[in-house]
């Protein structure tokens, strides 16, 4: 470790002394118009730290630099919410679920570090955005994850795979955080580009809102948690060494390392100061580090802020101004502090152990001004920065060979012959197989309030344990997550509106009421025209979507660059829904809870096989269409499937979607190990394996079957009543017969075959 | 009759707390919080410590804990009488404190493992399980990465001949020796297990059980006849 020899700042008067310095803007992934518009705003060259700083704010990363133009149709189309408490913009969004009670939820990737270091890579993503949730003022409640992978007997994914999931596992298990649901998904377009996209959701009181904003002249600024150290600054490095002639050159590792325990603490730590009321502002410290959260905080309150950098707490004492302004380490926050609350502060921060530092205040000067060794080396308008970044109108036309793909139809496919064969196959193919392998190395059980979890359709919530002391409710909350890039790949517009159809459609069959949205864009390069037109179509097809089915965007992220050379990965919207359902103990379980019950098949089915499981386990094949996306069914669909689990009228229920009726069929056997005998009364394959979106299953006491079929009448929702649960086997007349101990051994095996 | 008060514990890193406390007051007792820090059990009448990564875990499993302020008031009142259940992280403490004998090693898999665990009672004699009948099989989530009981021969011996063995798994989830899933002192008053009965009492949430309920009923059977 090399010792801080302090000797040349880059300080804004060295600055202005020395305009013709070159300054390494390209090394950190700058452009020479954008470092020329740095210079216009400061009127002079920026100092290395201004420079780290603008790096970071104006990357795509930080900056949605290529994305804003489009992601502003969420706001622009956004249907009318009266739940929406706070829009896209903030940590979070949050969403009013009745009774005093709020939400917070979003979903954010962490693709490239778990792809260098699938373990830290994966663990870092949660504990950040779990860092999101608690800077809205909220208790994190919950977690899960998306997780894409390459080929399941791919090399490279019995790398990346096994530490993705131990990753999660190891930070959410250590920070007590129950996982309750996600997807693994497995295609030949992720190697190289794996997926790990983790949500976190978070209660609060409605009252206790709280947001990034630094108001109030002589407020205090506090960096709270962790010390800060060399943690994912590789750009930095490049940037200290070049102005300072190899004092810190000492190679960084560019991943970051996740401190759970830590975590653990700074959520019981924040909880207690929000209830002592001894926080202005808040916001954690994630991408960009101190950079992001000064120029954040003070862009978003009276607009000026005064940091000494050397008193930031270093776990390093190496480390140069650049650096700790650009250092990703974790478990970070940072607070403003009325003066007066300073000292009942740093005593709940010292009851949970959590090293507390005043490092500046905020300022009514208008201007973001640090110092290091006494000289100012940063003196901007921290909008310019945080929000002001440069805004990319990227070119953007439909892929060459996109018509071609769409024209080669499944229609050429053979059909199987044996219904059987391919249900088994299907069911134990890497996608459809059981994720036991993956959730039960989660805890989905701590803080007891788990009321579903994987492998039901949404995880749920119950909400009035959350907190003690607060005002009881019998509500829960309800979540899911999906995308399908094989359905984007063939159509983005229609695949991101089946991404939010189906999570809109989980939550409704667990018979909670869907409410918001929460989306992670996973594309590949946005410089590539084709690319930016898939994220185009994607974009505007979830917007419509959102706007058809009333749900708002609340907040999101985008990853880009998730390609090898010139091959990206398919399209990958992934789409989180929130839902709320006004009495808990009404939820509906998924799967044959009981025998004797009545299988009803909700919803039409057409021959959809683009993009289907079939064509991809049996052919390989990718082409055609997707499946119509049809939000008025939708909808009907979810109204009834709400209606009827408030009555009562639902034991049980499972949303079709991949792999189609007969996976749905099988996955309900599975869930108790009831099985069921059905009669079909089209074409049996098409019946079977057609991935029409829109459909669910549910079973109803046969009682209730006439109130249950009158009340999908009077919504225009089809209603097929196709058998009835009971025995050891699932029978479709006329076409097949497996025993659900078979089908269980198929489903469980392939995955602990793949990875031990 | 004033409610009988179960004492749960916080250490920096504990994650089952909140559970456990939720599960006293279902049975009717009184949930006493009980900090790491402070040399004072607050006159409970029981102790139960709960599961988490108690100082992250980053040394072996309740190795720091054991040290904590409270353990210095905690392992001689055990030691006089005072009924402690320990679970899971609860249950490596009481190990490391040598309340009880043996260790927790990390699973035969090498993998964390979330699973609702048939078990059998194989001992209702103690302050934790008298409510349980002899070899009654019940459900309990385990949730635990080093989960492995393991001691030594004469030890074994001795829990085996001595009817301490509480607990043992259907179906060896980690490799624990003689299947063991929990065990109690001499005297009955100390036990601890890796299965998690605050996570089986509820039927909404957690576990498809409510069999955790026995080990709550047992201490306020415990403490009525005392």
């Amino acid at each position: 470790m090399s010792e801080r020899t302090g000797n040349t700042v880059d300080s804004v008067r060295r600055a202005a002394g020395s305009p013709d310095e070159q300054m390494p803007f390209a090394e950190l992934g700058m452009k020479r118009d954008e470092y020329d518009r740095v210079k216009e705003i400061l009127g002079r060259r920026p100092t290395g730290s201004e420079l780290a700083i603008y790096s970071v704010m104006w990357s795509e990363h930080c900056s949605y630099k290529s994305s804003k133009v489009h992601l502003r149709q969420f706001a622009t189309k956004a249907p009318k919410s009266d739940a929406l408490l706070v829009g896209m913009g903030e940590n979070a969004g949050v969403v009013d679920i009745g009774d005093g009670w709020a939400a917070t939820f979003k979903i954010e990737s962490h693709n490239h570090p778990s792809y260098v270091e699938p373990h830290q890579g994966a663990a870092t993503g949660v504990g950040g955005i779990v860092r999101d949730i608690m800077s809205m003022g909220a208790r994190p409640v919950a977690v899960m994850d998306a997780l894409r992978f390459g080929a399941a007997d791919a090399p490279d994914t019995r790398r990346v795979l096994p530490g993705v999931v131990e990753g999660i596992g190891s930070y959410g298990n250590c920070l007590g955080l129950p996982n309750i649901g996600g997807e693994v998904v497995f295609d030949p377009c992720y190697i190289g580009n794996p997926l790990v996209n983790a949500l976190c959701v978070g209660l609060l009181r409605k009252d206790q809102i709280k947001l990034a904003t630094a108001p109030g002249p002589g407020n205090k600024v506090v960096l709270f948690g962790a010390s800060t150290g060399p943690d994912g600054i590789g750009g930095a490095s490049v940037l200290a060494s070049a102005t300072f002639e190899d004092e810190s050159a000492a190679k960084r590792p560019a991943v970051q390392v996740g401190d759970p325990f830590m975590e653990k603490l700074l959520i019981e730590c924040c909880l207690e100061l929000y209830a002592a009321d001894v926080v202005v502002g808040i916001q954690d410290l994630g991408a960009a580090g101190v950079s992001c959260a000064t120029t954040e905080l003070a862009a978003k309150g009276t607009g000026g802020m005064h940091v000494d950098l050397n008193l930031v707490p270093l776990r390093d004492p190496s480390l140069r101004p650049e650096e700790i302004l650009m250092s990703e380490s974790q478990e970070r926050m940072m607070a403003v502090v009325r003066p007066d609350d300073i000292p009942a502060f740093m005593t709940i921060c010292e009851k949970w152990d959590v090293p507390a530092t005043v490092i500046g205040e905020v300022t009514d000067t208008g201007r973001l001004v640090m110092t290091w060794d006494g000289e100012v080396i940063v003196d901007i308008p921290p909008g310019t920065a945080a929000d002001d970044g440069p805004v990319y109108e990227r070119p953007y036309h439909e892929p060459v060979g996109q018509a071609a793909l769409n024209a080669d139809t499944p229609d050429r496919l053979e059909r199987p012959a044996d219904l059987r064969e391919t249900l088994l196959r299907l069911l134990g193919s890497a996608n459809l197989a059981s994720k036991e392998w993956v959730t039960s190395q989660y805890d989905r059980y701590v803080r007891s309030n788990t009321v579903l979890a994987q492998p039901a359709d949404a995880g749920m919530l119950r909400v009035s344990e959350v907190m003690a002391g607060a005002e009881p409710t019998t509500r829960g909350l309800a979540l899911a997550t999906d995308g399908n890039g094989r359905y984007a790949k063939l159509d983005p517009y229609a695949g991101a509106q089946l991404a939010l159809a189906e999570a809109y459609r989980n939550v409704a069959v667990t018979g909670a009421k869907p409410l918001a949205v929460t989306n992670c864009l996973n594309f590949g390069s946005p410089e590539d025209p084709e690319v930016m037109w898939q994220f185009a179509e994607a974009t505007r097809g979830l917007a419509d979507a959102c706007r058809a089915l009333g749900v708002p965007v609340t907040g999101g992220n985008v990853s880009f660059y998730n390609q090898t050379g010139a091959t990206a990965i398919h399209p990958t919207p992934v789409v989180g829904v929130l839902g709320v359902i006004d009495d808990v103990a009404r939820r509906v379980p998924t799967g044959f809870v009981a025998e004797g019950l009545r299988v009803v098949l909700l919803g039409d089915t057409h021959e959809e096989f683009g993009g289907s499981e079939w064509a991809h386990v049996d052919h390989r094949h990718l082409g055609g269409l997707p499946p119509q996306a049809d939000l008025d069914a939708e909808q009907a669909l979810a109204t009834v499937l709400v209606e009827a689990a408030r009555r009562g009228l639902l034991e049980g229920s499972h949303d079709l979607s991949d792999g189609g009726l007969a996976i749905a069929l099988a996955e309900s056997c599975l869930a108790r190990g009831v099985g069921a005998t059905v009669t079909l009364n089209g074409d049996a394959f098409t019946d079977l394996f057609s991935e029409s979106a829109a459909r669910a299953l549910v079973v109803v006491r046969p009682e209730a079957y006439t109130e249950f079929a009158s009340l999908c009448g009077r919504h225009d929702v089809p209603c097929y009543g196709l058998g009835v649960t009971g025995g050891t086997s699932l029978v479709v007349e006329d076409v097949f017969e497996v025993p659900v101990a078979e089908l269980r051994e198929t489903h469980a095996a392939t995955l602990p075959a793949l990875f031990g | 009759m004033s409610a009988a008060r179960v004492g749960v514990v916080t250490f920096p890193g504990t994650l089952d707390d909140q559970d456990a406390a939720r599960a006293v007051r279902l049975v009717g007792a009184e949930a006493v919080p009980l900090w790491h820090a402070d040399h004072d059990l607050r006159g409970v009448d029981a102790v139960f410590l709960p599961g988490g990564f108690s100082y992250g875990d980053y040394l072996r499993c309740g190795a720091i804990s054991r040290f904590a302020p409270l353990m210095e008031e905690l392992v001689p009142a055990a030691r006089a009488g005072l009924p402690v259940l320990g679970t899971c992280n609860g249950f490596q403490i009481l190990c490391e404190a040598h309340l009880l004998p043996g260790a927790l090693t990390r699973n035969g898999s090498l993998h964390y493992v979330c699973r609702d665990q048939r078990v059998r009672i194989e001992q209702p004699a103690t302050a934790w399980t008298n409510s349980f009948d002899q070899d009654q099989e019940i459900v309990l989530p385990i949730k635990h990465g080093e989960g492995r009981y393991v001691a030594s021969d004469d030890t074994l011996a001795a829990l085996e001949a001595g009817g301490h063995v509480v607990v043992r798994y259907l179906g060896n989830p980690n490799g624990s020796l003689n299947d063991i899933a929990g065990i109690r002192n001499e005297a009955g008053n100390v036990v601890g297990l890796m299965p998690h009965p605050e996570h089986a009492v509820e039927e909404l949430v957690g576990a498809p059980s409510t069999d955790g309920l026995g080990f709550f009923t047992s201490i306020l059977k415990n403490l009525v006849n005392a």
